[in-house]
C-alpha cells in the first residue's frame, strides 16, 4: 500500500503502479478462439431473430454468428459492418444487456443469452487486425457533403455517404476525431487506443476528409456549409452540461464529469490523472457510473453516487449500477443537492432528502469531499441551428430537420436513445436518405 | 470476389447450392421464396403420374437423432413423393421458371416402371421450360413398397432401363437419383450412365429406424401405435454420401460422370468437400429443415470467403481436387509415423484422451497425480482417438516424425520412401518393392 492512500486532497499516484494496468485493462477480455465457437454454438439461429429487432442498428446477428461457428469470422465481420460501420466499438460499449441479449430466447429459456456483443467483437476483432477494410466506395458521384462533429454519428454518416461515392468533410472542434468514443466512453470499456484505431481503419474508405480544431460557429456558419456542400448532416452531439445550480457550486474540486472522464482518457498515464481522497458523484447515468467507478479505480478511497430519485428510475442499467457497486462505489438515492460548502475549495457537500415527488423530507446528509463530479445530463449547444425541442434537433425518421438539405443524428437529435449505437443507425440512415435525395430518386 | 456460378451439365446457377426434392420445394410458394433467399437452383418435390395423388399419413412424419443442445444430428421421415396433383405441379414449375430463369430448376420425377408411364410424362415436364429431369430412383420408403423408388434403385438393369427411356422421349439433362440402400453403388451409377443418364445424384435418404418408444413399444414416428421404417438423412450421413461420391468418381466405369452430391450439406465447408470428391453442385435438404431458407446465406459468405483465401477463382478450380487422394487402404503409406503430442497449455486437464486410450487403445497416455497428461511414445500407435474425443480443438495433434528419426514404440528407424500393404513383408502376396 503506498503511503498516499490515505491522504486527503487531490492527489495523484494514490496506487502502486501495476494497480493501474489491472484497473483500467479490458472490463471483458477478449474471447480465445475455442471461447467463440462454444459461445457461438450456443446461437439457435432464431427465425425473424428479437435480437435483430432489438439492435439499433438491426445487424443480421445470428448470420454472423453462424458465420463464427462455421469457421468464417472475416465473413461474420462483414455482416456486422455493413449494418453499423462500428461494431468493434458497438461490442465493448453496447449494453447488451438492455438490447439484443436481453432479447435472446435464451434469455428467457435459461436466463443466459448468448455472448453476442463479445462474438461480435471477437469478429470485429479478427477482421480489423488483419487491416482489412471491406468496402470498396461506389463511383464518385461528384457530390460533396458536409458531416459536423466526428462522433460515432458523423463518422457513421461520412462512411456510408463516402461509400456511396459522395466526397465527405468532417468538420469537428476536438483534436481528435471519435466523439464520445475518444473522450468519453470509459477507459476499460475501450482501452489500448481502440478508438483512433477504428477511426483510422473506418477512413480506410476513401473519400472523406477530417478537419479537427474547426467547430461550427461564428467562423463556420451553416449557412456558409449549406452555400458549399449538397447536404449537410449535423452530428454534434451535446456539448454543454447542464448546472446544479446550488449555492457553492463554483468552488474549486466541483468539476463536469465528462471534463474528468475526456481528461482521463487522454492522459498518456493513468497513475498521474490526479483523484480525491472523497469524491461524490452526482447523477443517475452512464456518466455518473463511469465517473464514480474510474474515481475508484484511479484510487479514490470513498466514492459516492448520489441520485436524487430511486434506483428504479436511475439511467444506468442494473448491469452498471452492479458494476460500480462490486468496484466499491456508494450508491446513495433520494438525495438532492442542497449546497456546496469549503473555504475556495470543497471540503464538503450536503444534500436534502426527498421523496418521490422531489420534496424535501427535513432530513440531510453531509459528505466530506475533495471533489465533486456533476453528471446530471448534456445539452446541445450552438445558435442558429434547425427547430429545437426538448434539447434537440427535431428530425424525421430519414433525419431530416426543419430546414432542407440539413439531416442531424446522434445524441444532438430527437428520437432514440443516446447511445453509441443509435447515433450509428441514425448517422448510416440520414447518410441514405441523403443519397436517394442528391441521387435525385426521390 | 471468387465467382460462384456453376455451369452443371449446361444448366447456369448463381451458386452451386441447390434444395433436393423434398418438402422445401414441393409447391410454388416455397421455391419462390427460396429462390429469393438465395438458393441458386431447386429440384422440384418428386411428381408421380397423372390420377389421384398418393396420400401421406396424418400422423408425424419425422424422427430426429439429437446431439447435445437438441442440435439436429440426422432426420428420418416416411413421406411419401408429392401428394398434390400432378397438373398443379406442372402450372406451377411453369410460372416459376418463367420468373427466375437464371436458377436452376430441375424436376423429380417417379413414375412406374412402365415405357408408357415415362412416355406420358415426360412431354408433360418438357413443356414447363424446367433445366431438366431427376429420377428419384431413391425413397427407400412406402413407394419401393409399390414397386418404384428404391425398388428400382436396387436393380442396375431397370435404371438403365429407364434412363434409355426418358433420353429418348426427354431433350434435356437427365440426372439419375440414387439410393444408398445398396452394397455397392457403383453398379446403378454405371447403369445409369450406361443408360445415357448426364448425371447421378447421391445419396437418397438411407433405411432407418430413428427410435423405439419404450412406453408403447412402437418405432418412431409412430401413427396410431405402429411405425415403419424411413429415410435418414441430415448431418450424420454425410460421411456415407461422401465416400458413396468418392467411389463413383474413382471408379474406371464412372469416372468423370457429373455428380450432383446429396446428403448432410449443412455448411459451407460440407459443401466444398463434395466438390473437392468430384461434384458439380450439392444439393440440400435437412438443413433448410432445421434452419430454413436463409441458411443458404452463410454456405455462400463461407464457399466465397474460402475460395478467396485458397485463391480459387471458380468451382471449377477445385472440384474434384481431393479424388487422386482418395485411394484404397492397400495403398497408404506404412512409412509414415506420427505421435500424438498434448499441448500442454491447451489442455483443461478433463481426462478423456487418458479414459479414451487407456481404456480401449494403447495405453499411451500417462495421468500424473496432479492430472498433467502426457504421450507415451513407445506405445502410442497414432490412432487419433484421442485428438477426436478432446473437447479442446487442436489441443492435441499428430506430428509426423522425421525420416531418420527412430520410431521408440517399435525401434525402427523411420525411413523416407513410401512403403504400402502390398510390398509389406507380412504380405504373403507382397510383391518386391523393386
Ligand atoms: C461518459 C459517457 C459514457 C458513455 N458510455 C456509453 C456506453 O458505455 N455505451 C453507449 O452506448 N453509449 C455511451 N455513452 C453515450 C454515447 O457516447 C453517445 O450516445 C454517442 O457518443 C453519441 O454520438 P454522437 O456522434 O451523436 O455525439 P458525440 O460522440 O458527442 O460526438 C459529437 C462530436 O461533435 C463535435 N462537436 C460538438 N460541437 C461541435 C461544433 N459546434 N462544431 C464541430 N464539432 C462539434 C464533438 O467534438 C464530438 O466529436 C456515453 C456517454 C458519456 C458522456
Ligand atoms: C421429408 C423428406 C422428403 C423427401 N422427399 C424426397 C422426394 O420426394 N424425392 C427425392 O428424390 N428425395 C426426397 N428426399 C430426400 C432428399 O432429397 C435428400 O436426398 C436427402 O434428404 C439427403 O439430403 P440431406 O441430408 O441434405 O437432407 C426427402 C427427404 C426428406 C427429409
Ligand atoms: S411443422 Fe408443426 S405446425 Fe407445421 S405442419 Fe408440421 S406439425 Fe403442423
Amino acid at each position: 500500500m503506498p503511503d498516499t492512500t490515505f491522504d486527503p486532497g487531490i492527489k495523484a499516484a494514490r496506487l502502486e503502479p501495476q494497480a493501474y494496468e489491472e484497473n483500467f485493462s479490458d472490463l471483458h477480455p477478449a474471447l480465445g478462439g475455442h471461447e467463440a465457437m462454444v459461445a457461438a454454438d450456443r446461437c439457435y439461429f432464431c427465425h425473424d431473430a428479437p435480437c435483430i429487432t432489438a439492435c439499433p442498428t438491426d445487424i443480421d446477428i445470428p448470420l454472423f454468428i453462424r458465420q463464427i461457428a462455421t469457421g468464417t469470422p472475416d465473413a461474420a465481420a462483414k455482416t456486422i459492418l455493413s449494418q453499423n460501420i462500428m461494431g468493434g466499438m458497438c461490442a465493448r460499449v453496447c449494453p447488451t444487456e438492455q438490447l439484443c441479449e436481453q432479447a435472446c430466447v435464451r434469455e428467457l429459456a435459461e436466463g443466459k443469452p448468448v455472448l453476442i456483443g463479445q462474438l461480435q467483437r471477437y469478429a470485429t476483432d479478427h477482421l480489423q487486425a488483419q487491416g482489412i477494410h471491406p468496402f470498396v466506395r461506389a463511383e464518385a458521384t461528384g457530390k460533396r457533403v458536409a458531416v459536423v462533429g466526428a462522433g460515432p454519428a458523423g463518422l457513421s454518416a461520412a462512411h456510408r455517404l463516402a461509400m456511396l461515392g459522395h466526397d465527405v468533410v468532417v468538420y469537428d472542434t476536438r483534436a481528435k476525431a471519435g466523439g464520445l468514443n475518444e473522450y468519453g466512453i470509459a477507459t476499460y470499456k475501450t482501452p489500448d487506443g481502440f478508438a483512433q484505431g477504428e477511426v483510422d481503419w473506418l477512413l480506410k474508405i476513401g473519400g472523406i476528409t477530417i478537419e479537427t480544431g474547426r467547430a461550427l460557429g461564428p467562423d463556420l456558419t451553416l449557412e456558409t456549409l449549406k452555400a458549399e456542400f449538397d447536404a449537410v448532416f449535423l452530428g454534434m452531439g451535446l456539448g454543454g452540461v447542464n448546472a446544479l445550480g446550488v449555492e457553492g457550486e463554483d468552488k474549486d474540486g466541483v468539476l463536469d464529469a465528462v471534463d474528468f472522464i475526456a481528461e482521463l482518457r487522454q492522459a498518456s498515464d493513468v497513475a498521474q490523472v490526479p483523484i480525491g481522497r472523497d469524491v461524490v458523484v452526482i447523477g443517475g447515468g452512464m456518466t455518473a457510473v463511469d465517473a464514480a467507478v474510474q474515481a475508484k479505480l484511479l484510487g479514490a478511497l470513498n466514492v459516492t453516487l448520489v441520485y436524487r430519485r430511486g434506483r428504479d428510475r436511475m439511467n444506468a442499467s442494473p448491469f452498471e449500477q452492479d458494476l460500480a457497486a462490486s468496484k466499491g462505489v456508494r450508491i446513495v438515492t433520494h438525495a438532492s443537492p442542497k449546497a456546496v460548502h469549503g473555504n475556495g475549495a470543497v471540503r464538503e457537500i450536503e444534500f436534502d432528502y426527498v421523496g418521490e415527488d422531489m420534496t424535501p423530507s427535513g432530513q440531510t446528509l453531509r459528505l466530506p469531499a475533495d471533489q465533486v463530479f456533476k453528471a446530471i445530463g448534456q445539452t446541445l449547444e450552438g445558435d442558429g441551428l434547425p427547430t429545437i425541442e426538448r434539447g434537440k434537433i427535431v428530425v424525421d425518421a430519414n433525419g431530416r430537420t426543419s430546414v432542407q438539405g440539413i439531416w442531424a443524428g446522434g445524441d444532438c437529435a430527437s428520437g432514440g436513445d443516446d447511445l453509441t449505437v443509435t447515433a450509428v443507425a441514425e448517422g448510416r440512415d440520414a447518410a441514405m436518405d441523403i443519397h436517394l435525395i442528391l441521387s435525385g430518386s426521390v | 470476389m471468387a465467382d460462384l456460378t456453376t455451369d452443371f451439365l449446361g444448366i447456369k446457377s448463381p451458386n452451386p447450392f441447390w434444395l433436393a426434392s423434398a418438402p422445401p420445394t414441393d409447391k410454388e410458394y416455397n421455391v419462390r421464396r427460396a429462390y429469393e433467399a438465395g438458393w441458386g437452383g431447386v429440384v422440384w418435390k418428386t411428381l408421380g403420374m397423372e390420377g389421384p395423388p398418393v396420400v401421406n399419413v396424418n400422423g408425424p412424419r419425422y424422427g430426429v437423432i439429437h446431439g447435445a443442445d437438441r442440435r439436429v444430428l440426422g432426420l428420418n421421415n416416411i413421406e411419401l413423393i408429392t401428394d398434390r396433383d400432378l397438373q398443379t405441379n406442372l402450372d406451377e414449375i411453369t410460372r416459376v421458371k418463367a420468373d427466375y430463369p437464371d436458377r436452376a430448376l430441375i424436376v423429380s420425377i417417379m413414375v412406374p416402371c412402365e415405357e408408357q408411364a415415362w412416355k406420358d410424362i415426360l412431354p408433360l415436364v418438357e413443356a414447363t421450360g424446367a433445366d431438366g429431369i431427376e429420377l428419384n430412383f431413391g425413397c427407400p420408403h412406402g413407394m419401393s413398397e409399390r414397386g418404384m423408388g428404391a425398388a428400382v434403385g436396387q436393380v442396375p438393369e431397370y435404371i438403365e432401363m429407364v434412363t434409355r427411356w426418358c433420353k429418348q422421349y426427354y431433350s434435356k439433362p437427365v440426372i439419375v437419383k440414387l439410393t444408398p440402400n445398396i452394397t455397392d453403388v457403383r453398379l446403378p451409377a454405371a447403369a445409369a450412365r450406361r443408360g445415357g443418364a448426364d448425371a447421378v445424384s447421391l445419396i437418397n435418404t438411407i433405411n432407418s429406424v430413428i427410435s423405439v418408444n419404450l412406453d408403447t413399444m412402437s418405432p418412431e414416428p409412430s401413427i396410431d401405435g405402429k411405425g415403419s421404417h424411413g429415410g435418414y438423412c441430415g448431418p450424420a450421413v454425410k460421411p456415407i454420401a461422401l465416400s458413396m461420391v468418392s467411389e463413383i468418381a474413382r471408379a474406371p466405369a464412372t469416372a468423370g460422370l457429373p455428380i450432383s452430391g446429396i446428403g448432410g450439406v449443412t455448411t459451407w465447408r460440407d459443401a466444398a468437400e463434395f466438390i473437392t470428391l468430384g461434384c458439380g453442385n450439392v444439393q440440400v435438404c435437412t438443413a433448410a429443415m432445421t434452419y430454413g431458407f436463409k441458411v443458404v446465406q452463410e454456405m455462400i459468405s463461407g464457399l466465397s470467403e474460402w475460395m478467396d483465401e485458397k485463391g480459387h477463382t471458380s468451382i471449377q478450380d477445385f472440384m474434384g481436387a481431393a479424388v487422386p487422394n482418395t485411394t484404397d487402404w492397400q495403398y497408404l503409406n506404412l512409412n509414415y509415423v506420427a505421435k500424438a503430442s498434448i499441448n500442454q497449455d491447451d489442455c483443461i486437464s478433463c481426462g478423456r484422451c487418458f479414459a479414451a486410450c487407456e481404456d480401449t487403445s494403447h495405453q499411451a497416455i500417462a495421468m500424473s497425480d496432479d492430472r498433467t497428461f502426457s504421450v507415451i511414445e513407445e506405445e502410442c500407435v497414432a490412432c487419433n482417438l484421442c485428438v477426436e474425443v478432446c473437447p479442446i480443438e487442436d489441443c492435441i495433434t499428430m506430428v509426423p516424425m522425421d525420416a531418420g528419426s527412430t520410431d521408440p514404440r517399435t525401434g525402427k528407424v523411420v525411413e523416407k520412401d513410401y512403403a504400402n500393404w502390398t510390398m509389406h513383408p507380412n504380405n504373403p502376396a507382397a510383391t518386391a518393392a523393386e
